[in-house]
């Protein structure tokens, strides 16, 4: 096999981080041992956020700077798809702009999907075939359960290919075990767990080791040799009783980022390996695990490459970035688990019509408007007339993608009235630094901050949410330039 | 070279319905309620109206589409009825039609109406209004006050202004409709909130308060046009006519191109050139004598102040805080019936509705709050977003003037 491995990395998790206590205080009459994760925040996505929506964030913070047109290949790893028949790595390909003849394939149904697609993925790429490899989820839990709290929401993404490696693929083993955890049957809304003490026993304790040795012995690494040990476990110790019997000192053990993030299901191997090729320096070895029926280990080596590579933001940044939801029961509706009463105003939107979508699909889904080819004028959406009532020249335009532009407000508005199932709704005219300008929808936008003139950058989010059909529409939202801090 | 509709035109009867949550009503006893009153001014029978323009924006609301509503509900005889629809200019636009087929002299006596039944939505505010399966995909969701409310960031902006100096202009605009709105027996809202009430109000759209928003409100209105020699022959001594009738639409420009701010209409400017040449008029801030403008908002009454070249760009919150606009020793009174704000809105019937006003100011029929020495009207509606918007205007006096 050619040298493979990693080329680009980055991260996404939601700027809102659902406070534990807020949701301990409104559950432990049920189950008072909740009070025993009741520390700091975990990960939720916005309303208008998915798996998808997170996907392409991700993918966005890995991309700058890399050639999209040498993307060959996009694999999306989720158990959290929006879309259970509709190919959701398509709707991420679309958004991202990447070329019409990139495969797309989504790999599902596992928490260990995020590391097997990943070695599926290493393999296609090691066969020159450059890939974007993209891993999110948000689980749906049982309100009141430990689950809820220890879970969070979040996605990573790592560009493979055989060049500009800045992480090298030292091999990986993987176990295929069927052993039932969990399971989540056809129709099920929520995951069914079973004895937390079986699962650490019989599973992880007796799975991981098998796995890490087999790595080992295949690939020559020695155990004290790994630099960094990503585990993802939401049981308490057991990744520190795998380290020990396995022989990797305990200091190798990464931080799961419980506090402020959460285990962000078969994306989080991935989330927690992004955050360490954040700090990690040349010639380290990495050994990830991934667990879900079965065992995934893979070892990778940084090269001297990785100096010279930072994501747009990375997991560190949007880590560092959030705001703190104290309000429980929006967590809850946001996840469609409790029926709020939005008034009769929210049941008179109109129906997502594809067939008018398709028409227009390249232009909504990657936000590409027109360049008037005579007089230069940026303008969104392309039309068959120039904007520029100096120009007005007919069908000149080509496309021009705005979606990694800047833009500043132009006016906006805290609307009250208008439904939204994130009230209140903050939208207004933005104009991109190229000149072009529509009446956007605000998204993570404070409404006590919001000004004129303020910087926004675009972000892909949910547009339309249709409840009856479960169906949802995509769009480009403005978000504040200063959510996420500085990019590197 | 069209020489324009001044004086070829005059109003011979005119009828408008109490407006309000008319949840007695259903649109067509509205309809016959302001037809009757019409029929009965223009003193004529319904045989003689040789063509009709119905003017209703919400169909699904009202009676459904086409214009055989209206002719079924005035039992017209079997006459051409155009049902027109041009958002909030649809009442102007309905009376746009009968003064063209009259001046064009295809007919000699037609009928503009405009008609809106909002309150049989179930909830509060106006019904939604899509911007169709292509607009769906990329417009931000918005209610009417938002879109307004965009006005009020970008004019503030432009000049600097602290919120409160704007929000303290807006206040007054909103007391002066009020305290208009309390002498007109067919006005919806007749309370007098005083200022404090006004900008202590609970917000709606950012700046916009409650007591920023006009009512929403079911509503008809009607003319009869014909020409000024017919006019004469029933035996209309005063005879009020048509001035200028203009109507503006956005191109894109204004949400689309960097040359628009967004503190003011593009179209209202546009149309107010337009219709002040149609009438003659050379300076408006000493000619125009009275406005009913399209006071959806606060906000838009207050840029319309200078987009109508009344006021000079940048100060219409001086002319509203020294009462310039008010009915009292106001040189312009605006909103005498009580606007968009009191008298109500609904939507198609609005634009009759200001210019039935200007009618009954003309001949001294006005009641309590009747102006002295009232001369040329300025009738002003704005239909969509300040963004991308169609505005319709009329002016209105004596054929003797």
């Amino acid at each position: 096999m050619n040298d493979v491995g990693i080329s680009a990395y980055g991260g996404y998790v939601p700027r809102l981080r659902l406070s534990r206590e807020s949701a301990v205080r409104a559950n432990d009459w049920v189950d008072p041992s909740l009070m025993m994760n009741a520390k700091s925040e975990r990960s939720m996505c916005d309303v208008d956020e998915d798996s998808v929506t997170m996907a392409v964030e991700a993918a966005r913070d890995c991309l700058q700077g890399v050639d999209l047109g040498s993307l060959d290949s996009l694999y999306f790893a989720s158990t959290t798809f929006p879309f259970l028949d509709r190919q959701n790595s398509t709707i991420i390909a679309e958004a991202l702009a990447l070329k019409d003849d990139v495969e797309t394939l989504d790999i599902a149904s596992s928490q260990r999907a995020g590391t097997s697609g990943l070695i599926c993925a290493l393999k296609t790429a090691a066969n020159s075939c450059t890939t974007l490899y993209v891993s999110a989820d948000c689980r749906k839990t049982k309100a009141g359960t430990a689950n809820e709290l220890l879970f969070g929401d979040g996605a990573a993404a790592l560009a493979l290919g055989t060049q500009g490696i800045l992480a090298k693929f030292i091999g990986s083993v993987s176990l295929n075990r069927d052993f039932v955890d969990h399971f989540r049957g056809d129709g099920s809304r929520y995951d069914t767990y079973f004895e937390q003490r079986w699962i650490r026993e019989e599973g992880y304790l007796r799975m991981v080791p098998d796995a890490l040795q087999a790595l080992f012995k295949k690939t020559g690494i020695a155990p004290e040799d790994v630099t960094h040990f990503i585990m993802p476990c939401v049981i308490r110790g057991v990744r520190e009783v795998v380290a020990k019997r396995i022989g990797i000192p305990p200091e190798r053990i990464r931080n799961d980022l419980a506090a402020g993030c959460g285990e962000t299901g078969t994306a989080h191997p991935l989330v927690m390996l992004v955050d360490t090729l954040e700090e990690a320096k040349p010639d380290e070895m990495i050994v990830m695990v991934g667990f879900g029926q079965g065992v995934d280990a893979l070892a990778f080596r940084t090269t001297s490459t990785i100096d010279g590579f930072a994501p747009r933001r990375g997991i560190k940044n949007h880590l560092a970035n959030g705001v703190v939801e104290k309000n429980y029961q929006k967590f809850l509706s946001f996840r469609n688990m409790v029926e709020i009463d939005w008034g009769m105003r929210a049941e008179a939107a109109p129906k997502a019509r594809p067939s008018a979508a398709w028409r227009k699909h390249k232009e909504y889904n990657a936000l590409v408007g027109g360049r008037c080819m005579r007089c230069g004028t940026i303008q969104f959406p392309m039309a068959h007339i120039c904007v520029n009532p100096e120009c007005q020249a007919r069908d000149s335009q080509e496309n021009y993608r705005l979606a990694d532009s800047t833009a500043r407000i132009v006016s906006y508005t805290v609307d009250r009235l208008a439904y939204s199932p994130h009230p209140p709704l903050v939208f207004g005219i933005i104009e991109f630094e190229e000149g072009a300008r529509f009446l956007a929808q605000f998204t993570g936008c404070d409404p006590e901050t919001v000004t004129v003139d303020a910087p926004m950058e675009m972000v892909f989010r949910i547009k339309k949410m249709e409840r009856e059909r479960n169906f949802r529409t995509y769009f480009w939202k403005a978000t504040p330039l200063t959510n996420r801090g500085k990019e590197k | 070279m069209a020489g324009g509709i001044k004086d070829k035109v005059a109003i011979l009867g005119m009828g408008c319905t109490r407006f309000g949550e008319r949840f007695d009503c259903g649109p067509d006893d509205l309809m016959f309620e302001a037809f009757t009153e019409c029929l009965s001014d223009a003193g004529i029978g319904v045989e003689t109206i040789q063509a009709a323009w119905y003017g209703n924006c919400v169909s699904g609301e009202s009676m459904g589409g086409s214009a055989t509503p209206m002719s079924v509900a005035l039992r017209l005889p079997n006459i051409p009825v155009t049902r027109v629809e041009n958002m909030c200019c649809t009442g102007t636009e309905a009376f746009r039609g009968a003064v063209y087929a009259v001046a064009a002299g295809a007919v000699d006596i037609a009928l503009a109406l405009g008609i809106e039944k909002l309150k049989d939505t179930g909830f509060s505010g106006l019904p939604f209004i899509s911007m169709g399966p292509k607009g769906d995909l990329w417009w931000s969701d918005f209610s009417a006050p938002g879109v307004f409310a965009q006005l009020a960031s970008a004019y503030a902006a432009k000049h600097n202004l602290p919120k409160e100096d704007l929000k303290r202009a807006m206040a007054h605009v909103s007391w002066k409709s009020h305290q208009n709105g309390s002498l007109n027996p067919k006005a919806h809202l007749k309370n007098r909130p005083s200022i404090e009430q006004i900008l202590g109000a609970p917000m709606i759209a950012e700046p916009l308060g409650l007591y920023d928003c006009c009512g929403v409100s079911d509503g008809c209105a009607c003319a009869i046009v014909t020409t000024p020699e017919i006019a004469r022959s029933f035996g209309k001594k005063d005879v009020v006519t048509v001035k200028a009738l203009q109507v503006a639409n956005s191109n894109g420009r204004e949400i689309g191109h960097q040359s628009w701010d967004g503190s003011y209409l593009v179209t209202t400017r546009a149309a107010a050139k337009r219709a002040y040449e149609e009438a003659g008029i050379r300076n408006p801030r000493e000619e125009i004598t009275m406005l009913e403008v399209h006071d959806c908002f606060s906000i838009t009454e207050l840029v319309t102040m200078e987009d109508l070249f009344i006021s000079p760009e940048g100060g219409a919150i001086k002319d509203i805080l020294d009462g310039f606009y008010d009915r009292h020793d106001g040189k312009v009174p605006c909103q005498v019936d009580g606007g968009l704000k009191c008298f109500g809105h609904p939507i198609g019937a609005s634009g009759l509705r200001m210019i039935y006003e200007m009618y009954l100011q003309l001949l001294d029929r006005a009641g309590d709050r009747q102006l002295k020495n009232s001369r040329l009207g300025l009738t002003h509606n704005l239909g969509g977003l300040p963004a991308q918007n169609v505005c319709g205007m009329s002016i209105i006096g004596r054929l003797s003037d």
